[in-house]
């Protein structure tokens, strides 16, 4: 450390770099799949930066009233699960053991409760909180029949893709 | 690192601004801090986060995030956003004399 003296300068986060806009599609409802979106909506408003959330396919189980509590994960497919603390990819035959998906998501559910972070519900409300907005893509909503009144209620509308292109708009989009 | 005069008082701060040894801060000081971040008066809201972030830092060891303010300090999401806006967890640890948070949430 040195004793050098500065005048007193704003801090380098008040510079916010002009008006930075994020926009993150999530297409993915599954329990592993549903917190990047949501982890990342929540920095980017800590930053200060507008962030919309526009949920589309599998993505509405994440804002369906009967489904975002009971998000579910499982191994089947999925070379990246190991047994814990190990670099043994868990067999593909043990996704069919009856039960499986439920420990495992169950197993998730825990780890992420341990890291305090909050389940998918009160996620989804702190980013609102914190000025985030959630959208329903219209489609999706159509095939899956789908009303507003069926999703989350901080979801402000279900949108068409041309209405997204519109809010989107000089936005970073991320799709997950 | 580099030392500078704040209210009177030298004091550690970082590259980003913030100060490194909380026990050099004082409420003078704190109100400093916020006039530099376009904070012009600390209400007793501002304060209640300011002392509650103080207090959980001296038993934890590290700033609480948002959500563990908002869960255990009792002060809301919306609030903090208003009270602290569009950088909440920056500037609460900022003026509170705190390092930024390190969680994610």
């Amino acid at each position: 450390m040195t004793t050098e003296q500065q005048e007193m300068a704003a801090p380098a986060f008040m510079d916010d770099g002009g008006d930075r806009k994020m926009a993150i599609i999530c297409s993915k409802g599954t329990l592993d799949m549903a917190y990047p979106g949501l982890i990342l909506a929540n920095g980017a408003l800590e930053n200060g930066i507008e962030t919309h959330l526009f949920f589309t396919f599998w993505g509405l189980d994440m804002v369906n009233r009967k489904t975002m509590n009971k998000l579910t994960m499982t191994s089947a497919g999925n070379t990246s699960m190991r047994f814990p603390g190990t670099s043994i990819s868990m067999p593909q035959w043990m996704s069919w053991i009856p039960g499986m998906t439920k420990f495992q998501s169950w197993m998730m559910r825990k780890q992420i409760r341990d890291l305090d972070v909050p389940k998918v519900a009160d996620m989804l409300q702190h980013v609102v909180d914190a000025g985030g907005h959630l959208w329903a893509c219209k489609m999706s909503a159509d095939m899956m029949k789908l009303e507003l009144d069926d999703l989350f209620e901080e979801v402000e509308d279900i949108i068409n893709v041309d209405a997204f292109m519109n809010l989107s708009e000089g936005a970073q989009v991320l799709f997950i | 690192m580099a030392n500078q005069v704040i209210a009177g008082h030298e004091v550690a701060v970082d590259d980003e601004g913030f100060m490194t040894d909380p026990s050099q801060w004082s409420e003078e000081i704190a109100t400093v801090l916020a006039k530099n971040i376009a904070i012009d008066t600390l209400t007793d809201d501002h304060w209640k986060v300011i002392k509650w972030l103080r207090e959980d830092f001296a038993v934890e060891g590290e700033t609480a995030t948002l959500r563990r303010v908002s869960t255990l300090g009792g002060v809301g999401t919306k609030e903090m956003y208003t009270l602290f806006p569009k950088k909440p967890a920056k500037k609460m640890s900022y003026v509170a004399g705190l390092p930024k948070p390190k969680g994610c949430v």
